[in-house]
């Protein structure tokens, strides 16, 4: 414990206050975010969530091990088993167009015949390969969008909020009728609208969620570097003359762009889920790409025999659920950490 | 006041918004769906480029989809939102306006039903996790809001409707069974309000009635659901925050009886911020919930929008978008004012 001296007499203080040690790492953060860290490392319901997440992550790199492709060049395209609309159940034998052996099966299982581990889906498109791949889909798009309306909102959002007055209006009435029609009709629409011109694949609907995905981040660091803005550090570089640019760029964004780089992390999931959402409307990705809105839209044909196929709806819609469970553990532990009221009462 | 000027200012905007996005579509494309033959038929694209402007500047057309057009010779005006001219849907095969007359009283019907459980509910969860802080109600409560705002509506929909219809059969997708639709249109059935439950009753059918009912269980269930962990959530941290304040503490010195401790003096204070999120709620509903709607199969405005937008048909999401986007700015103005009235501390204009 690092100690500070105080003298004796004067002030009335006759004791050595310990102060806490701070370490690299929170020298480094800073003390606010040094904390949400800390707190957020030793709660067990995001230890919980980073675990999930992590089991992704590895996953998705893992997928060329974990099941490898029939053709090494397009992993995303599903192995299909014939033409056969039915879906098959767990653990049949592939037939035709069998991809390589996956090296963990053969130790595990003692056989080396490959199977629907966990069945196929209308059109005979494999549930293992599908969940697996859509893992890399998933991370791919989540990371795009979020990456892509994170820039946009805190370029819209500091402009307005440092400018203020006119643009700030016009931008935020903007932001307004942007967030007007519901958030997945409207990515509905531009994506529909932009599968003919440039064909389906993963663009459209990441496209349609960036441009209808920034508005909350503009919100939310608006109101932050209002708050920052009137610092009195921020007064004396304008006194001094930096241009308006630097001051936002250097002095204001760097101090309240935190909250919004956390909201904007935690994201991913939510961003995956509304991709999912339009996968399943029809919008996107083309038939058989490794996508778990696609895969379970599949199940749409067979809603009255879902108590034979249930593994159709079953074993997709848990990854998605998991999926984006784990990033909403973290943000639900993060809400209590941010939370001031929970301060200090160790019920974070 | 000055709320209500913006209100047509937003309509403009959005349909303005939606407008510039559907400009993606090529004038030859958006023919498509007027012509037979495409796309070798190419006079009869052509005719129609040129008789609805197809090829015109963006602002021109948008006048023209406003304003409609004025035949020189005859003086009849054709088309024209502004006329209530809303277009005729080739996807729907009808005016849009008919489209809508028969949709929106569906959402209408839906929104009304699932408002009780889904606010009443949730709200009560909310304040029991509160009142048991940290105690085994409280975790549940966590534990279930989580698991409901991962799920995602559609996975979700598929579910119940895998166990409450596939398995057990108590529950069906769709609007009505195939007798009640007979009765529905038959000579004898009168509208009322076109909100089928409520004619049902007015009709003094209960049969119809409890068959439109049963179909409406399981979208009911879903928007419940999803909704419950937000409400549970926002209750929850509203009313620990007032349990908190020196008021309440003021009433236990006194010695209230924690029971109206609760109910009398922390609760309504504690549901202002819940007021305005139930009053969002209803907003969002009303638009059209698309994937609800899509899942089960439930003829409201929400999947009607999907389907046009999916098939490209502009004339439909154009007329359904504004029809949208006039029932939001309304309604969200309408809580926005309500919200003023429950709490004077916040009243803004």
């Amino acid at each position: 414990m690092a100690e500070i001296a105080i003298p004796k007499e004067g002030f009335g203080v006759t004791e050595a206050i310990p102060l806490r040690k701070i370490g690299p790492v929170e020298r480094l953060l800073g003390p606010e975010t040094y904390r949400i860290v800390v707190a957020l490392l030793k709660t067990p319901v995001s230890i919980l969530g980073f675990t999930l997440i992590a089991f992704f992550v590895v996953v998705a790199l893992a997928a060329p091990w974990i099941a490898p492709p029939l053709h090494p060049n397009n992993p995303y395209d599903i192995p299909r088993d014939g033409f056969k609309s039915e879906p098959r159940p767990m653990m049949s034998e592939w037939n035709k167009e069998v991809p390589p052996l996956p090296a963990w099966w053969e130790p595990i299982m003692g056989t080396d015949k490959w199977v629907h581990l966990l069945g196929t889906s209308e059109g005979q498109y494999d549930l293992f390969y599908g969940i697996i791949w859509g893992t890399r889909t998933a991370f791919k798009t989540g990371l795009i969008v979020t990456f892509a309306t994170l820039i946009i909102g805190v370029m819209v959002g500091s402009i307005s909020a440092y400018y203020g007055g006119h643009v700030d209006n016009v931008l935020m009435r903007g932001v307004d009728i942007m967030l007007t029609l519901p958030y997945i009709l409207a990515a509905l629409i531009l994506a529909a609208v932009l599968t003919p011109k440039i064909g389906r694949s993963l663009l459209p609907a990441t496209i349609a969620l960036i441009a209808f995905g920034w508005m909350s981040y503009s919100r939310i660091i608006r109101g932050d570097i209002l708050s920052v803005k009137e610092r009195d550090y921020v007064m004396a570089a304008r006194v001094i003359g930096v241009k308006d640019s630097r001051i936002l760029v250097r002095h204001i964004i760097p101090n309240a762009i935190f909250p919004t780089l956390v909201l904007a992390s935690l994201a991913i999931g939510d961003v995956v889920l509304s991709f999912a959402a339009l996968s399943f409307l029809g919008i996107g990705t083309p038939t058989g790409y490794a996508d778990w809105g696609q895969t379970l839209s599949f199940a749409r044909n067979w809603i009255t025999s879902l108590s034979t196929y249930w593994y159709i709806v079953v074993w997709p819609g848990l990854t998605l659920v998991l999926f984006v469970m784990g990033w909403n553990l973290v943000g639900d532990a993060l809400r209590d950490v941010f939370d001031p009221r929970m301060r200090g009462r160790g019920g974070a | 006041m000055r709320r209500l000027l913006l209100v047509p200012v937003m309509l403009i905007g959005v349909t303005v918004l939606i407008f510039a996005m559907l400009q993606f579509i090529g004038p030859v494309e958006r023919s498509a769906l007027y012509v037979r033959d495409f796309p070798r038929n190419e006079r009869a694209i052509d005719g129609i480029i040129k008789r609805y402007g197809l090829d015109q500047p963006l602002y021109v057309q948008y006048w023209r989809w406003l304003v409609g057009t004025v035949d020189a010779s005859t003086g009849k005006r054709h088309g024209g939102i502004l006329f209530g001219e809303f277009g005729y849907s080739r996807t729907a095969s009808q005016p849009v306006a008919d489209l809508i007359k028969q949709r929106f009283p569906n959402t209408l019907d839906l929104t009304l039903w699932a408002v009780v459980p889904v606010i009443a509910v949730g709200i009560w969860l909310g304040i029991k996790a509160a009142v048991h802080h940290n105690g085994p109600i409280d975790q549940g409560g966590r534990v279930f809001s989580v698991i409901g705002t991962s799920f995602p509506t559609f996975v979700f929909g598929l579910l119940v409707l895998m166990i409450f219809y596939a398995k057990l059969g108590w529950f069906p997708p769709g609007r009505s069974s195939d007798w009640a639709s007979q009765v529905i249109m038959s000579d004898a059935w009168r509208n009322y309000t076109y909100l089928l439950t409520i004619d049902s009753l007015l009709n003094l059918r209960l049969d119809v009635f409890a068959d439109t009912l049963r179909h409406m269980v399981l979208p009911i269930l879903t928007l419940a659901y999803l909704n419950w962990a937000i409400f549970l959530r926002v209750t929850r941290s509203s009313m620990l925050e007032t349990l908190r304040q020196d008021y309440v503490t003021t009433a236990r010195a006194k010695g209230v009886r924690e029971n109206d401790v609760v109910n009398k003096h922390a609760r309504p204070n504690a549901l202002i911020p819940v007021v305005t999120l139930a009053g969002y709620t209803i907003v969002v509903l009303l638009g059209g919930v698309v994937i609800t709607e899509t899942v089960f199969n439930y003829p409201g405005i929400g999947s009607a929008a999907a389907q046009a937008a999916a098939q490209l048909d502009v004339v439909t999401v154009l007329g359904l978008s504004l029809f949208i986007g006039l029932i939001l700015i309304v309604s969200n103005l309408v809580v926005d004012v309500a919200y003023g009235y429950i709490d004077p501390r916040i009243r803004l204009d």
